[in-house]
C-alpha cells in the first residue's frame, strides 16, 4: 500500500509538466485553498486543529498583535496596555470598531468573552489557552482590567494568539454552538458560508478598521475546502482546482517546484523535534538511566546530514529543547553533541554496553525521520525497534511509563514563549519522564515572574541542565512546504498561520 | 418459505448485534477516546473531566449496553467532534453515498454485462482473454490507485473533470468509475460462466435452429436466463459498494458517509463511528437477506436445504 501510494504520487508529479487544465481564479478574485483537516467548530475556542487557528486569525482579532517579522507586540483591538502588578493588566481599547454583524466592539466584548472562556465549565478545548484568566472587568466603555490566576508572564503572548474577542451580545445569545453555525468576528475576513466538514467561504471585510496592524485584506474572496487525501490536494493544485496548499512532503514539493504554473515556498515552523528518554524508575530500558548512554545516542545521530537530506529546506538543527524565537529560549553555552560515532561507541563501552543494546523508539509522525535515526543508532550498535502509532496512543504509553525512547514533536500552540514548551516535558506534568526537581524549580521560577531578565536567567539554567544531563536530544525544527499558483504573492511564517489578508495577486 | 424468511431474519438480527458489539470493543481498545478528545498537552484533570462527561470511566459492557439501549430508543447521541446530533449528521451524508453506490453499481453492470457476454460468445479466443484480463486488472488494482490514475489523466493532463468535491454531476464521474470498475469483475465472471452454460443448452440450440438472429438468441433467450444469479449478487455488491466507498469518498473529498466514517476514525468520534458501522451493517444484512430470499424464490432447492 505505501509503495503504491508513493508510485501514485510519483506519477502525479510526472504528469505535472503535461498539465493543461485552466481555471482562472485571479480573474474572479477568489483564492481557493485546500487543507486536510476540518475544524470541529469554527469558534476558535472550540477546536484544536491548525486550520481552526488559521480561520481564527483571519476572521477574528485579538487585543494585541505580534508582528511575525519582528516579534514585536502591537496594539490591535487594544490601543495600549500596561502591567499594573504581577497579576493585573489594563487595556485601553480602540473605538469605532464594528463586528461583522454590526455590533459595536467595546469593553463588554472583552469582558464577556474572557469571563466566558476562562470558566472551566464552558469547556474550551485547549484549557492551557485560557485557564490562566481569573477575571476581566470593565473600567469604562473602552477600558478593561484583566486579572490572572497566578503570575503569568506569557499572558500578552496568549492575548496576541489564541484568545480572540467575540461580540458580547451575539455570543451571550447564541453561545459556541451558534458561533460555529454563524461565525462573527471583527477580522479582515468575514464568513460568508460554512458547510461543516466540507468547506468555508470567507469574504473581505470592507469595513475593517484602518488602524489594525494586520492591514486590510487584498483578495476579495476565499474558499477553504477540506480535502483529506494528500495526493488529491496535490492533484487539485496541479490541475488549478485550488491556488494554494500547505504541508506538502519535501520530496513532492521538490517535484512540484518544477511545474511551470506553481511556486513552492518553504518556511520553518515552531514545531520542534526531539528524542525523549524515559529515565523514571520501573521504565523498560534500564540502559537509558545512564547519562553516558543518552549522550552516546546524541553523538550517534548525524543531525546536520538528516536535516540536509531528509528534513529539508527551512529546518535547522537545534541544541536546546525549545524553538529559538520563543521568549526565554537560548542555546548559548549549552552542551553540544556533535556527530561523532566513535565517541558514541566509546561512551557506550564505558557504560558497559560495548556491543550496544536493544531498545524501542515510539513515534507518531515523520516516520522517515525516525527510520533515519534508527539507522544512525544501528551504526553504533544500538538496535532500535520502531513502535509507530497515533499520537494519543503513543502518549498513553509514555504516560504509563512504558516508553524507552520517544520521537516527540511539539508546536507550543504557536505561543512564542518557552512557558508553552519546556514545562510540558520538565515541570512534573504528565509528560515529564525525567522528573528532575532542580529543573522543575527553575522552570517554576521562570513561569511565575514578570521580570524578563529573571525569567530568562531561570530558563537558561534549566535548559543548560537539560542539555548537560541529556534528558532529551533536541533534533531540528520542522519545515513546512507550501505549493501555490505563481500568480499569488504569499509568505510563510514559523507560527504556521496562513495570513490570507496579506496575500495578493501578482 | 415463511420459515426460511423467519430463520434468515433471526440470523440477520444476530449478525447486526454481533457487528455492533465487535465494532464497539475494537474501537474502544484502539485507544483512550478521552486522550484523543483532549488533544496535545491536556492535563490529568482535563482528562478526568472528559472521562466523566462522556461516561468513559464506566466498565465497557455497561457502556455498550447503555449505547445499545439508547440506540434502540432512537437516541443516537452527539458527535464528539462536530458537536451536533449524530443521527441527523449521518443521514445528511447518506444521499451522496447512495448516489455514488447506485451509480457505481450501474457502472459495474454496464462494464460487466457486455464484457461477460462477449467473453462467453468468444470463449477461449483472444477476446475472452482480453475480457478476463480486464477483470483481473480490475480486481488486482486497488481502487485508490485506480482513482489516482483517473485523476492524473482526466483532471491533470486533460483538464476535463474536477479533482474533488460533490457540487456537480461531473464530480461524481471519476468516483463512480473507480468504485464501479472494482466491482465489475465479480459480475463479469458470473455472467460469462452463466452464458457459457446457457449457450450450450438445448433450447438455445433449438432457437438457433429456428433461424432466429444471433443477437436475439443471445440477448432475449440466453442472457435473460444467465442473468438470474446476477440479480442476487447485485444486492450483495450494492452493500459492498455503500460500505466500501470510504476510501473513494476520502480521495475525492465527496461529502458522504464514507468520508464521515474516515473523519470519525481520525478524530476518534466514537458515537458517529458506531452509528455508521451499525447503519452499514444493517444495510448489508438487509441486502444479503433480500438476496437470500430472491435466490430461494428463484431456486427452491436452496430454501428446502436451509429450513
Amino acid at each position: 500500500m505505501p509503495a503504491l501510494k508513493t508510485l501514485a504520487a510519483a506519477l502525479l508529479a510526472a504528469a505535472c509538466v503535461a498539465s493543461t487544465a485552466a481555471h482562472a481564479t485571479k480573474k474572479d478574485d477568489t483564492l481557493r485553498f485546500a487543507t486536510d483537516q476540518a475544524p470541529e467548530s469554527v469558534d476558535p475556542f472550540f477546536n484544536n486543529v491548525r486550520i481552526g487557528v488559521i480561520i481564527g486569525a483571519n476572521v477574528w482579532d485579538t487585543l494585541i498583535y505580534r508582528d511575525p517579522k519582528t516579534n514585536e507586540y502591537k496594539g490591535n483591538l487594544a490601543k495600549s496596555w500596561k502591567q499594573v502588578d504581577e497579576r493585573t493588566l489594563e487595556f485601553e481599547l480602540r473605538e469605532g470598531i464594528k463586528f461583522h454583524n454590526g455590533e459595536e466592539f467595546d469593553a463588554d466584548s472583552v469582558v464577556f468573552t474572557l469571563n466566558f472562556v476562562g470558566k472551566a465549565d464552558n469547556k474550551v478545548t485547549t484549557q492551557a489557552n485560557v485557564n490562566w484568566i481569573e477575571k476581566a472587568e470593565k473600567l469604562d466603555k473602552f477600558k478593561v482590567r484583566i486579572t490572572t490566576k497566578r503570575t503569568f508572564p506569557a499572558a500578552i503572548e496568549y492575548l496576541a494568539g489564541p484568545v480572540v474577542i467575540h461580540p458580547a451580545k451575539y455570543y451571550a445569545q447564541v453561545g459556541p454552538k451558534g458561533m460555529n453555525e454563524k461565525p462573527v468576528g471583527t477580522g479582515p475576513y468575514r464568513v460568508a458560508a460554512y458547510v461543516p466538514g466540507k468547506s468555508i467561504t470567507l469574504e473581505k471585510n470592507t469595513n475593517y478598521f484602518k488602524d489594525s496592524p494586520k492591514g486590510s485584506a487584498k483578495i476579495g474572496k476565499l474558499e477553504i475546502r477540506f480535502v483529506p487525501d494528500q495526493q488529491t490536494r496535490m492533484a487539485e493544485v496541479l490541475s488549478k482546482g485550488v491556488d494554494l496548499i500547505m504541508h506538502v512532503p519535501k520530496d513532492q514539493a521538490e517535484q512540484m517546484g518544477k511545474v511551470p504554473h506553481l511556486q513552492v515556498v518553504s518556511g520553518e515552523t515552531m514545531r520542534i523535534v526531539f528524542l525523549q528518554f524515559n529515565t523514571l524508575d520501573g521504565a523498560p530500558g534500564k540502559a537509558l538511566k545512564d547519562p553516558r548512554v543518552r549522550k552516546a545516542i546524541a553523538h550517534a545521530i548525524d543531525r546536520e546530514g538528516i536535516v540536509k537530506n531528509i528534513v529539508g529546506a527551512g529546518a535547522r538543527v537545534l541544541h536546546s529543547n525549545c524553538f529559538p524565537s520563543q521568549f526565554g529560549c537560548t542555546d548559548e553555552g549549552m552542551t553540544r553533541y556533535k556527530y561523532d560515532p566513535v565517541l558514541a561507541k566509546k561512551l557506550l563501552a564505558e557504560a558497559g554496553y560495548p556491543n550496544g543494546f536493544e531498545t524501542e523508539i515510539f513515534a507518531y509522525r515523520e516516520r522517515h525521520q525516525t527510520e533515519a535515526i534508527i539507522s544512525s543508532l544501528q551504526a553504533v550498535g544500538i538496535k532500535a525497534k520502531l513502535g509507530f502509532s497515533q499520537y494519543a496512543a503513543m502518549r498513553e504509553q509514555v504516560r504509563a511509563n512504558k516508553s524507552q525512547i520517544s520521537h516527540q514533536t511539539w508546536g507550543s500552540f504557536s505561543v512564542n514563549d518557552v512557558s508553552a514548551s519546556i514545562p510540558v516535558y520538565f515541570a512534573f506534568e504528565a509528560d515529564d519522564i525525567s522528573r528532575d526537581a532542580e529543573v522543575r524549580d527553575l522552570l517554576v521560577r521562570g513561569n511565575t515572574s514578570v521580570e524578563p531578565t529573571l525569567r530568562k536567567a531561570a530558563y537558561k539554567v534549566a535548559l543548560t541542565l537539560i542539555a548537560e544531563r541529556a534528558y532529551t536530544v533536541p533534533l531540528w525544527s520542522l519545515p513546512v512546504f507550501y505549493a501555490g499558483s505563481k500568480e499569488l504573492s504569499f509568505k510563510a511564517y514559523p507560527d504556521e498561520i496562513v495570513r490570507f489578508w496579506e496575500m495578493s495577486w501578482k | 418459505m415463511s420459515a426460511f424468511i423467519a430463520k434468515r431474519l433471526g440470523l440477520a438480527f444476530l449478525v447486526a448485534v454481533a457487528v455492533s458489539l465487535i465494532a464497539f470493543f475494537l474501537l474502544r481498545i484502539s485507544g483512550d477516546p478521552a486522550l484523543a478528545i483532549a488533544g496535545e498537552g491536556a492535563s490529568q484533570a482535563d482528562l478526568d473531566l472528559i472521562r466523566r462527561t462522556y461516561g468513559f470511566d464506566r466498565p465497557l459492557p455497561i457502556q455498550y449496553l447503555d449505547w445499545l439501549w439508547r440506540t434502540v430508543r432512537g437516541d443516537f447521541g452527539d458527535s464528539i467532534y462536530f458537536k451536533t446530533a449524530a443521527g441527523p449528521l449521518i443521514f445528511s451524508k447518506l444521499q451522496t453515498t447512495l448516489v455514488l453506490g447506485f451509480a457505481a453499481l450501474l457502472c459495474a453492470l454496464l462494464i460487466s454485462i457486455p464484457l461477460g457476454v462477449l467473453a462467453a460468445i468468444y470463449k477461449d479466443s483472444w477476446i475472452d482473454r482480453l475480457c478476463l484480463g480486464l477483470a483481473v486488472v480490475g480486481q488486482a488494482l486497488p481502487n485508490f490507485f485506480f482513482a489516482l490514475l483517473l485523476i492524473m489523466v482526466f483532471s491533470i493532463t486533460l483538464g476535463w473533470l474536477p479533482v474533488s468535491g460533490s457540487e456537480t454531476w461531473q464530480h461524481f464521474v471519476m468516483p463512480t468509475l473507480a468504485l464501479g470498475y472494482y466491482a465489475a469483475p465479480a459480475f463479469m465472471r458470473l455472467i460469462r460462466a452463466g452464458m457459457i452454460e446457457v449457450l450450450e443448452a438445448d433450447y438455445i440450440r433449438t432457437a438457433r435452429a429456428y433461424g432466429l438472429p444471433a443477437w436475439r438468441v443471445i440477448l432475449r433467450h440466453a442472457l435473460r436466463n444467465a442473468i438470474i444469479p446476477v440479480v442476487a449478487l447485485t444486492a450483495v455488491q450494492l452493500g459492498f459498494l455503500l460500505g466500501g466507498s470510504v476510501v473513494i469518498e476520502t480521495i475525492f473529498a465527496l461529502d458522504g458517509l464514507g468520508y464521515l466514517a474516515y473523519q470519525s476514525i481520525t478524530y476518534k468520534d466514537f458515537p458517529v463511528m458506531q452509528l455508521i458501522v451499525l447503519l452499514l451493517s444493517v444495510i448489508y444484512v438487509v441486502l444479503t437477506l433480500a438476496a437470500d430470499i430472491a435466490n430461494a424464490w428463484l431456486d427452491p432447492r436452496i430454501r428446502v436445504a436451509a429450513v
